[in-house]
């Protein structure tokens, strides 16, 4: 390369040293602004009854009330998507790397359309499950929005623990069989123990586009100022909330919108930390 | 002439349209330890693998010709390749411990094989763990990752593991390449002590070891097999030109 030539080694190695740190600089900075905002805005505005309480009338226009429905109505969505993806993404990700594990072109292909499925906006899975919901005359649910936010996740899950089981040394799937196991056991009791880290890290990252997105439960989830008791009924959501409550022209209400997405962030967070703090002791049994 | 445990007739084995394996006819007698030496990349871990079917799993990959095992072809519809699999341990050139505790790491093979008793499986995890002399290093740790273990540890690890399937053979890949010569040393020794039990295959390109090991000697050469018989002939006598370039050093 001519760079090598116009500075040594070292200067080069500097350079390249400094750019990483800015870049990490840079993301900390708008991570760190990002938070800020919602902090110095949210605080104030967060108090118990925000937490604890559905809204009563008049909530959006500044009166009494808080945001439980959309707090209740987030994590079932958010448990219930992620669970469902799961159980569906785990089997397809260990099917993709054991038992198509000679057909490269094949895994090619599906990871290509998983990767295009991933691209799509969720408000097109949003707007698709609607048509199909109109069609069959069903209404706004928590079901139907579990189901549509499952299927926008999953693509992000099987691809994540896809990236993690592709890593799986070859010694180990050949030790593995050699011992008699059949493909289903290889899956389960060795390509799933020795990514139980990063598996997680798949499932923990969708849970996060779960819990924060907008989009794809607008028209199926719905939204209501009732805590869902069952699956048939719709359910709130603290993104739309957040959204309904910023749309508006009062300055508290929109403080309030903030004081929603403070709690959004700790709710995120804290099962970040705890999920993996859980996993921690699956971690030590990997291969490398 | 001792009975032969496997029995190779004419295998072909190609990759895409790269032939590995050459017309290979071959025989591994009962309960002796036989060596298949050759350089690197002339097809030893190939044909190895080709013995409890692992080449089944290369992508692109053409065989033809038979195996038999105890008289029975290998590659038959009727056969179940997981029973068959499991009647071969194999021993990898790195040592590859599942991901999960020493004593699991043993306990695997009876596990999928529906046994299920506490009692017993600690018997014979114990057992195991003591004819790979891995017990006394273990016995206070056996909940400990097998990874935490050294390179040396786990190779004898995934003998005992290996042996825990009660197979009739072992197919050992270049098991001592990753290990210093102390470790190298006591799997040796091992696998002396098993001929009289198993029938062993052993791979090698190292003639110092061959020499050290061998009972019976197939020589290998750009995936054909130019020679081979009983360790002794084949040391002392050998016929073929490649072969005696390969003895005398004057190789690669
Ligand atoms: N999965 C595969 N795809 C394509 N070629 C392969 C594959 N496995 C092995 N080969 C080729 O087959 C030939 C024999 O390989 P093999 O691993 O059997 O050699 P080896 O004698 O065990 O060598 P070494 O002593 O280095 O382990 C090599 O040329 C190798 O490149
Ligand atoms: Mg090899």
């Amino acid at each position: 390369m001519w760079g090598i030539k116009l500075i040594g080694k070292k200067t080069e190695e500097l350079i390249f040293k400094q750019l990483m740190r800015l870049a990490n600089a840079i993301i900390l900075f708008v991570i760190g602004l990002i938070v800020f905002t919602i902090m110095r805005k949210g605080l104030p505005a967060l108090s118990w009854e925000i937490i604890s309480q559905v809204p009563k009338g008049g909530y959006y226009f500044g009166g009494e009330g808080g945001v439980l429905n959309a707090i209740v109505g987030s994590i079932y969505l958010a448990f219930g998507a992620t669970f469902l993806a799961f159980v569906i993404s785990l089997p397809s990700a260990l099917f993709i790397n054991v038992h198509l594990q000679k057909h490269k072109k094949l895994q090619d292909i599906i990871r290509l359309f998983i990767d295009v499925m991933w691209g799509i906006p969720s408000v097109v899975y949003g707007a698709f499950a609607f048509g199909i919901m109109i069609y069959m005359g069903i209404r706004a649910s928590l079901m139907a929005g579990i189901v549509t936010v499952a299927i926008f996740i999953m693509p992000i899950m099987i691809r994540g623990m896809d990236e993690v089981l592709k890593m799986v040394p070859k010694t180990l799937f050949e030790s593995g069989l050699s011992l008699g196991s059949t493909k289903y056991e290889l899956s389960y009791r060795i390509f799933f123990k020795q990514c139980i880290p990063g598996i997680a890290t798949a499932i923990l990252l969708s849970f996060g586009r779960a819990f924060g997105d907008v989009a794809a439960v607008l028209f199926t989830a719905g939204f209501t100022d009732n805590i869902p008791t069952s699956l048939t009924q719709p359910a709130a959501t603290l993104p739309l909330a957040i959204f309904f409550q910023l749309s508006s022209p009062i300055p508290e209400v929109q403080n309030r919108a903030y004081a929603a997405a403070a709690i959004l962030t700790f709710i995120i967070l804290a099962i970040s930390v705890f999920g993996r703090m859980a996993l921690r002791k699956y971690k030590k049994n990997s291969i490398n | 002439m001792n009975q032969s445990k496997i029995e190779v007739k004419d295998l072909n084995l190609s990759i895409g349209n790269q032939h590995i394996l050459k017309n290979i006819n071959c025989k591994i007698p009962s309960r002796k330890i036989t060596v298949i030496l050759g350089s690197s990349g002339c097809g030893k871990s190939t044909l190895l693998k080709s013995m409890n079917r692992l080449t089944d799993l290369y992508p692109k990959v053409k065989i033809s010709g038979d195996i038999l095992l105890n008289n029975q072809g290998i590659f038959g519809k009727e056969v179940e390749v997981t029973d068959l699999r499991k009647k071969m341990g194999l021993m990898s050139q790195r040592p590859a411990p599942l991901p999960m505790s020493i004593f699991d790491n043993v306990a695997y093979g009876l596990r999928i094989s529906g046994r299920k008793k506490k009692l017993q499986m600690k018997l014979r995890v114990e057992y195991y763990l003591k004819v790979v002399n891995l017990w006394d290093e273990v016995k206070d740790r056996l909940k400990a990752p097998a990874s935490s273990l050294s390179i040396g540890q786990q190779q004898r690890l995934c003998l005992a593991r290996g042996l825990a399937v009660d197979p009739e053979l072992i197919l050992a890949d270049e098991p001592t390449s990753a290990l210093d010569p102390l470790s190298s040393q006591v799997i040796e020794k091992k696998f002396m002590e098993l001929k009289d039990s198993f029938t062993i295959v052993w791979v090698t390109h190292t003639l110092r070891q061959a020499k050290r090991m061998a009972d019976h000697v197939i020589f290998m050469y750009l995936g054909e097999i130019i020679e081979q018989g009983p360790a002794e002939e084949f040391f002392n006598n050998p016929q073929h030109e490649i072969t005696k370039n390969f003895l005398n050093g004057s190789f690669n």
